[in-house]
């Protein structure tokens, strides 16, 4: 008689590992299988198709009751075993005991639910099986239902697509910066989300759950920050966890999963596992490839052949039609690890390798997926790559071949050949350009506008004066961004104008980065590219920022840090000294300096101390003096005609003035300013960046003056009659270094590459580029033009920025 | 100091606090009887733990900006591996690193890697 093979859960693995036992010896085992579903097994990753519609659930099943009977099966499908006695080894279900001489435990994983208040309200669900996908069309039947999936892994995104597919609307909350974190970098995330929106499907990245609210039913998820987000049904796709209860009450060894050996045996030699519930070599796997590989190896044990399961490396795919995407291996940096990326911004395609020794480890691919698995398996035998590199990451159909060499291809291309998308430009009309004078790339760009919009061409441009010219053009040696990419900031400022980037995910992909998300000289550049560009839209990134702006205070040599309050016009009061005094007393500040932009330097103050400082100094009407922003910092005045003899106009107010309009704004580089009453000068305005000098007449504003590094007088810009005509031309000049400037360029060295007629043209001559000018920079206060200590004076930051614990006491020990 | 064979086999990690506690490509800093320990978070959301004091002049490093795996020190723009604390060429040093690990979005310190010589 047959030895009898209990088997506990009736899923993929178990499947998969009883096909295998059949094949190689039928008849070995008396087999019976337990099942909680009251169902035999069905293709479980197949539920996306079922839930949006492109499959029913009769497509799925992978054995149906005519296979168990044919394979002589006892199935007890609805049964759930609620224990294992190991001794008499006998399972026991609501219907009595089993016995066994092999259990093979199969229980799989179950879904992880998040603790928040009202998790068990009706209508909250997880996605895993056949019984979820039905709710979830039932709901959806009723046309104008919302839905809320928490969690943007693979299995809630899949979710998501299926219920929109539904007719449903569909928001998806992740906790984390970019969905899919598991298996995406961010820049292939960001690809991902801008599609998933583009699809109707709304979704909310650094989102927590804080409770599901509801009387006898779900009505809505409330975030931590307040937001409230209506819901019909709750989707928990966050995660699982390995379904080990069985085995622990029978006392095996678990810790995250089922302890098991390499031949799929447990700490009792008479128990298998198999499936998400084990765990091998400190390993829990979630995907099916590996499922379907140690369900080979329990086949072979249980018919007593030799077989090892040695771990699997996985690789994914999303299974949501139309999108594109595939990622295996580990992509993380490292010092030792370089990456190539490749990037097609008018296919949407991202491809990334990382490469460590001359291996492949990772691979993340997005919008051209077909290499996926040639790449997966270079990653998995370990190819070296070294010969291959430079090709590689075209994939097989390149591999080991020459590599193309560029100018060859342009040459080749037909004079009715595109080059310029944005204008229109064939690749005809620039050689009659260059063959009739236009020998470098501005007078090209001057003569046809190709490369002159979005600048992704300049390349191909440049190449086409290179073989049309041949020795005789001689490439401008142009500086690029960073090691990220090959183009300018001035290409980078005019992509993000005429692509309407928003976003620096969007840049990294619209201008091909070569890195996967920027780098440190990269970011804080972008990060003000994208906010003085798109004030309403861009949300400012503090980690792309140099750490004074970041921290709203300048650090000091010795790590602490300076606090200068802002002086309207460099004009003060007792109450204001008196709060300054107190505060540097309570704060123990030991130095207090007045600066050369007439206001007090309060310096060596702790992080932590600069939030209650803050408190204290803005009950005294004190704001941020911005003496640590790429922003206005002072506009220093002489006492003008309110005391002085000699004083011509109210210098004083007039750059109170000043100040109370451009404080805030950030810029590319710092922006000091000065008014003098007379020429005599008094406020040194003629070495800033902007200086007013008063006259009888009215008032001289002159622009782009230095006193660093660089020494320069200010060059003349405009004479104004009146106090507002001469605001509106510094709002205008600054709007307009704000939106063309290279970051890190103060205005003078901005003036000099563009020259001063083209500023004049703009902000002086054409009174309609003045006015909108001046209408832009006003707009973009409207929102940046807001005390950052007020709003940092809290508790909360205190805490944020206070150390995270304090160990002192424990390494004492 | 002789305490060799107390040491118990398996070390108990100390919970520091929640890994969301610092923001993606930031950091946080704890202090210890030996200075200050910067904790950091990478944009793949790995936390490494290495001195808070850069070999070059003492800058802050848990102030610097974070990109891949290695920050750049906020005072003079040094480049610092975080996982082997190398100072990225062509300058030359080395900071400590501590033995860290998140569980559960908990951040974990292995005390082990506290003690010993600095």
């Amino acid at each position: 008689m047959a030895d009898k093979l209990v088997v506990i859960g009736a899923g993929m693995a178990s499947g998969r590992a009883l096909e295998h036992l059949f094949e190689d010896n039928p008849g070995a085992y008396d087999v019976t299988l337990f099942g909680a579903e009251p169902r035999g097994n069905y293709n479980r990753i197949m539920l996306s198709p079922v839930l949006s519609g492109e499959k029913t659930y009769e497509e799925i099943v992978t054995h149906d009751a005519d296979w168990y009977a044919e394979h002589g099966v006892t199935c007890r499908f609805g049964e759930t075993v609620t224990s294992v006695d190991r001794t008499r080894k006998v399972v026991t279900t609501a219907n009595g005991e089993t016995p066994y001489d092999k259990l093979l435990i199969a229980t799989g994983s179950a879904p992880f639910i998040i603790p928040v208040p009202g998790k068990d309200l009706p209508g909250v669900m997880a996605y895993r099986d056949l019984d979820d996908v039905n709710t979830m069309l039932e709901v959806a039947a009723t046309p104008g239902r919302k839905a809320v999936v928490i969690g943007g892994g693979l299995l809630g995104l899949e979710a998501a697509a299926g219920l929109l597919e539904q007719g449903m609307d569909v928001t998806v909350i992740h906790l984390m910066g970019h969905l899919m974190e598991r298996q995406l970098d961010p820049a292939a995330g960001f690809l991902l989300k801008q599609e998933l929106e583009g699809r109707g499907i709304k979704v909310e990245l650094n989102a927590a759950t804080k409770a599901i609210l509801g009387e006898d039913k779900v009505d809505a998820v409330l975030m931590e920050d307040g937001r409230v987000f209506d819901a019909d049904i709750v989707v928990m796709a966050v995660g699982i966890r390995p379904e080990t209860r069985l085995a622990t009450d029978a006392g095996l060894a678990v810790s995250r999963g089922i302890h098991i050996d390499d031949q799929m045996v447990t700490s009792d030699p008479d128990i298998l596992a198999v499936g998400e519930c084990v765990e091998h070599n400190n390993t829990v796997y979630g995907l099916v490839a590996p499922l379907y590989e140690m369900a080979k190896v329990v086949a072979k044990t249980l018919t007593g052949e030799e077989a090892a399961y040695t771990g699997s490396l996985t690789s994914t795919k999303l299974k949501v039609t139309g999108v594109d995407l595939f990622s295996a291996g580990d992509f993380a940096d490292g010092e030792d690890r370089e990456e190539i990326v490749l990037r097609d911004a008018a296919r949407g395609v991202y491809k990334r390798l990382v490469i460590q020794e001359d291996k492949i480890v990772g691979a993340v691919m997005y919008g051209d997926t077909q290499d996926g698995s040639w790449f997966f398996g270079q990653l998995k035998d370990g190819t070296d790559i070294k010969e291959m590199r430079e090709t590689l990451i075209f994939g097989p159909a390149f591999a080991g071949g020459t590599p193309l060499d560029p100018m060859a291809a342009v040459a080749a291309l037909p004079d009715e050949a595109e080059i310029c998308g944005c204008n229109g430009i064939c690749k005809g009309q620039i050689t009659t350009a260059i063959t009739s004078g236009a020998n470098t790339l501005d007078l090209v760009r001057q003569k046809t506008k190709a490369s002159g919009s979005c600048g992704t061409c300049t390349g191909l441009v440049e190449q086409l004066l290179a073989v049309t010219l041949g020795d005789e053009y001689a490439a401008p040696a142009a500086q690029p961004m960073c090691k990220c990419t090959d183009l300018t900031h001035e290409d980078v400022r005019r992509l993000i104008k005429s692509q309407e980037l928003k976003s620096m995910p969007a840049v990294w992909q619209a201008g091909h980065w070569k890195t996967s998300c920027g780098c440190a000289v990269c970011r804080p550049a972008l990060n003000y590219y994208l906010l003085s560009d798109w004030p309403d839209e861009y949300q400012d990134d503090p980690q792309s920022r140099f750490v004074n702006e970041r921290n709203h205070a300048n650090i000091q040599k010795d790590g602490t840090f300076s606090v200068v309050p802002r002086m309207w016009g460099g004009i003060t009061n007792p109450t204001e000294l008196r709060a300054i005094a107190d505060a540097a007393e309570k704060f123990n500040v030991p130095t207090v300096k007045v600066t050369g932009g007439q206001r007090i330097d309060l310096l060596g103050v702790r992080k932590e101390d600069l939030p209650a400082m803050w408190a204290d100094l803005n009950a005294a009407g004190l704001v941020s003096g911005h003496a640590y922003a790429k922003g206005l910092r002072t506009v220093k005045t002489c006492v003008g005609t309110d005391h002085c003899r000699f004083g011509t106009q109210d210098s004083t107010g007039l750059g109170i003035k000043i100040e109370k309009a451009m404080w805030g704004s950030w810029t590319p580089h710092k922006v000091k300013m000065a008014v003098s009453g007379c020429p005599r000068n008094c406020a040194e305005a003629t070495c800033k960046d902007v200086g007013v000098i008063c006259v009888d007449s009215g008032y001289e504003v002159s622009v782009a003056g230095a006193a660093g590094m660089d020494v320069k007088e200010t060059e003349m810009l405009a004479k104004a009659e009146t106090e507002e005509e001469s605001l509106d031309l510094i709002m205008a000049f600054v709007q307009l270094y704000r939106e063309n400037a290279k970051y890190l360029d103060r205005p003078y060295k901005w003036v000099a590459k563009v020259g001063l007629d083209w500023v004049k043209e703009r902000v002086v001559d054409d009174l309609d580029s003045r006015a909108a000018l001046v209408a832009r920079f006003e707009h973009s206060q409207s929102i940046y033009q807001s005390d950052p200590w007020a709003a940092r004076a809290d508790d909360a930051t205190t805490k944020k920025w206070s150390p995270m614990a304090d160990l002192t006491m424990e390494a004492a020990e | 100091m002789n305490a060799q064979t107390q040491i118990a086999p398996e070390v108990t990690w100390i919970d520091i606090g929640a890994l969301d506690d610092i923001p993606v490509r930031g950091a946080r800093v704890i202090r210890t009887a030996a200075g200050c320990v910067a904790l950091f978070r990478t944009g793949a959301d790995e936390v490494f733990a290495i001195d808070d004091t850069c070999p070059h002049k003492a800058g802050p490093l848990s102030e610097g900006i974070v990109h891949d795996r290695a920050v750049t020190c906020p005072l003079h723009n040094w480049v610092i591996n975080l996982e082997t604390g190398m100072v990225r060429g062509p300058d030359e040093g080395q900071v400590r690193t501590y033995g860290v690990k998140v569980e559960a979005g908990r951040i974990l310190i292995d005390p082990a890697t506290m003690s010993g010589p600095t």
